[in-house]
């Protein structure tokens, strides 16, 4: 497990100039400083207050487009009663980051594919609708998230996390290798970008605490 | 946080019942953040912070931990719904019986 508030996780890089970082990986340049730190803190009745600058918002939105991309709808089997009953495929993901994502619910491969068989297509859906929902409800400046709102952002930004951290193959000294990286190194813009999205799900995590 | 729980848990979930054959297990990996996973086990277990936290700590020190234990239609209730939040899950059969 990666541990992210720690003295050595962020000394080097404050969350500004993570975010600066990660627009700048993402071309979308970095236009004018902002006076209130990006992210997330709670509100009232259990809402969240949402702090965003437009070319986050931007990068945000392309991200979990991406998502939507990698993560195909879950019923597509062609018995239209099995679609009716969330009923799909039974084998294991041959992409590495879909296999991360739809883990095996059992260590015996029979046993696992059966699960799958009745669940994958369920996870899958879910996951497509937490991307929507951050696509809907990112915005610029300061915005709310209902509860649920809040929920499925925790789910994509995890997702998305889950998706460049197995795409990088990254380890738990992930943070500490970002601080020392050098820009002009060709893995940096993944790197800073997926740094930015644990800050973000680190803030989200506080603020729902 | 209550309000925000998304899951209701009908079963009491204050802790790991011993007696029941099948257990969730979580695994560690590198992405997962231990601030969320933490999180994650009080919003779907209803587990209080702290016991949260140990359990998280177990899985970060030791490589995995049994989160839950019930009949074997809980424990893949409760693997699903890990899975939804992204933690590495599995179901067994309880191996101390």
């Amino acid at each position: 497990m990666c541990r992210f508030s720690t003295p050595t996780a962020c000394g080097r890089r404050s969350s500004r100039t993570r975010t600066n970082e990660a627009r700048v990986a993402a071309g979308v340049g970095v236009s004018e400083v902002a006076l209130v730190t990006s992210g997330f803190s709670r509100g009232k009745d259990g809402a969240v207050v949402t702090v965003f600058e437009p070319a986050e918002v931007s990068l945000l939105r392309s991200l979990v487009s991406m998502m939507l991309g990698i993560v195909s709808p879950g019923q597509t089997s062609e018995d239209p009663l099995e679609r009716a009953l969330g009923i799909g495929d039974s084998a294991v993901p041959s992409d590495p980051v879909l296999a991360r994502l739809f883990p095996s619910a059992y260590q015996d491969e029979k046993e696992a594919a059966e699960f799958r068989r009745y669940t994958e297509a369920t996870l899958r859906d879910g996951k497509r609708a937490d991307a929507r929902t951050v696509h809907e409800t990112a915005r610029a400046g300061r915005a709310e998230l209902t509860p649920e709102e809040a929920q499925a952002w925790l789910r994509a930004l995890n997702d998305l996390r889950l998706t460049l951290g197995t795409k990088l193959d990254v380890t738990e000294e992930v943070h500490d290798e970002v601080a020392v990286m050098s820009e002009d190194d060709p893995r940096y813009p993944a790197y800073v970008t997926y740094d930015w999205l644990t800050y973000l799900q680190d803030s989200l995590v506080r603020a729902l605490w | 946080m209550g309000s925000t729980a998304p899951i209701t848990v009908e079963r009491p979930s204050s802790d790991v019942r011993p007696d029941l054959p099948w257990v969730t297990i979580v695994w560690n990996d590198p992405v997962n953040l231990m601030s969320y996973v933490t999180y994650v086990f009080q919003t779907v277990f209803g587990y209080p912070k702290e016991k949260a936290e140990k359990l998280m700590l177990d899985v970060h020190h030791k490589g995995k931990a049994v989160v839950s234990s019930g009949t074997r239609e809980e424990m893949e209730r409760d693997v699903q719904i890990l899975h939804s939040y992204g933690l590495w899950a599995t179901v067994q059969p309880d191996s101390n019986k």
